[in-house]
């Protein structure tokens, strides 16, 4: 059952390097910051994992909370951003 | 006074969840501050019309939860399928859909639009009154709205008319 | 107990290996929210439901609070996740990002 969990977070940082290609790719903003919120998702299970392998669940779980709750909020502000910006004709060329 | 007192029982019952310590001085801690919050927001939690008793909507979610979880797996399926498919470009046909709902409640039309995101290779994009715009991403998938997920939505959430 | 939460762990981890893998072959942005949107909430849901099982398999009364808070966080990703999803969707469509339709593939 350990060797799972470390078999699991080898994956989870495979899949989250993948990510940051959608991230640092492109092609719009948006990708960017749906790849984020993705990456955040991901991060916010690994943080119990991690927790499971250090036998320290306890604690994890609500460094975990307040992870996905950040990855939550920020995806919204960013979204909501985007959407005021347009509305005051401030695009950008990307 | 009834949603007040649900509201702080539920915070109470979410603080003591999240502390985990019921010695008398954090307890103490969570009941002054679940009734600051009680106090400033207690129309937030359970509000609206009292037509509908809770224990009804209650069972209506708990009925309505399996159907939505087994829908889940099946579009996840899909999703894969076409996902891991070599000439996937074939088989995705995007396109935008408007329909008109029937529920009346903001919480069902809030469900309904949470379970079309989530379901078969659709996502909504905005909810204008009575009407919803769904991006989908195959033909077929656009055919199948709103379908038997509205209807279930109507019978789990929304008063019967 | 432990092969269930064995099992619904490695399901997880396909599907938040399908969702990556959506993100990244997909042609345009609203078929990458099709994989994200949906994959990753419920390979979410599922790997959280097997630590919290796995978390259960020596019982005590601590341990089912964690277990519970855990299953907190499902609930919360279960409900964040689409209203994220919604909200980028909703940002595309006034920003004005163009949809891939069949003509670009037949170009």
């Amino acid at each position: 059952m350990e060797n799972l969990f470390l078999i699991s977070s080898l994956v989870f940082i495979v899949l989250v390097a993948l990510c940051l290609v959608r991230v640092i790719g492109g092609p719009t903003v948006l990708d960017r910051i749906l790849g984020a919120n993705v990456i955040g998702t991901k991060v916010t299970v690994f943080l119990l994992i991690i927790g499971v392998l250090y036998k320290n669940v306890a604690m994890f779980v609500d460094i975990a909370i307040a992870y996905a709750l950040l990855n939550f909020i920020t995806t919204l502000g960013a979204a909501k951003y985007f959407l005021h910006r347009k509305k005051a004709g401030l695009q950008e060329n990307d | 006074m009834a949603t007040k007192i649900a509201t702080f029982i539920t915070m109470l019952l979410f603080w003591v969840m999240l502390s985990g310590m019921f010695d008398a001085f954090h307890f103490s801690l969570g009941v002054i501050s679940c009734l600051l919050v009680t106090l400033f927001s207690h129309e937030l939690l359970f509000y609206g019309d009292k037509k509908r008793s809770w224990v009804l909507g209650i069972l209506g979610v708990v009925l309505y939860f399996p159907w939505l979880f087994w829908q889940i797996i099946v579009a996840n399926l899909e999703v894969a399928y076409i996902v891991l498919h070599p000439r996937m470009l074939d088989m995705i046909d995007p396109c935008l859909v408007r329909f008109n709902t029937q529920l009346k409640r903001p919480i069902a039309r809030v469900a309904l639009a949470q379970s079309i995101t989530l379901t078969p290779g659709t996502i909504t994009v905005n909810i204008d009154e009575d009407q919803f715009t769904v991006y989908a991403l195959t033909r077929s998938a656009a055919e199948s709205l709103p379908g038997e997920m509205e209807r279930r939505v109507g019978k789990a959430l929304d008063s019967a008319s | 107990m432990l092969w269930i939460a064995g099992f619904l762990i490695v399901a997880g981890l396909f599907f938040f290996a399908v969702g990556v893998l959506g993100i990244l072959r997909f042609p345009d942005f609203y078929t990458r929210l099709h994989a994200a949107g949906k994959c990753d909430s419920l390979a979410a849901v599922l790997v959280i439901a097997g630590v919290a099982l796995y978390n259960l398999t020596d019982y005590s009364l601590a341990n089912l609070l964690v277990s519970i808070k855990i299953m907190a966080i499902a609930v919360f990703v279960f409900v964040a996740s689409p209203t994220a999803t919604h909200a980028i969707t909703k940002a595309a469509l006034v920003i004005g990002v163009e949809p891939w339709t069949r003509k670009d593939r037949e170009q």
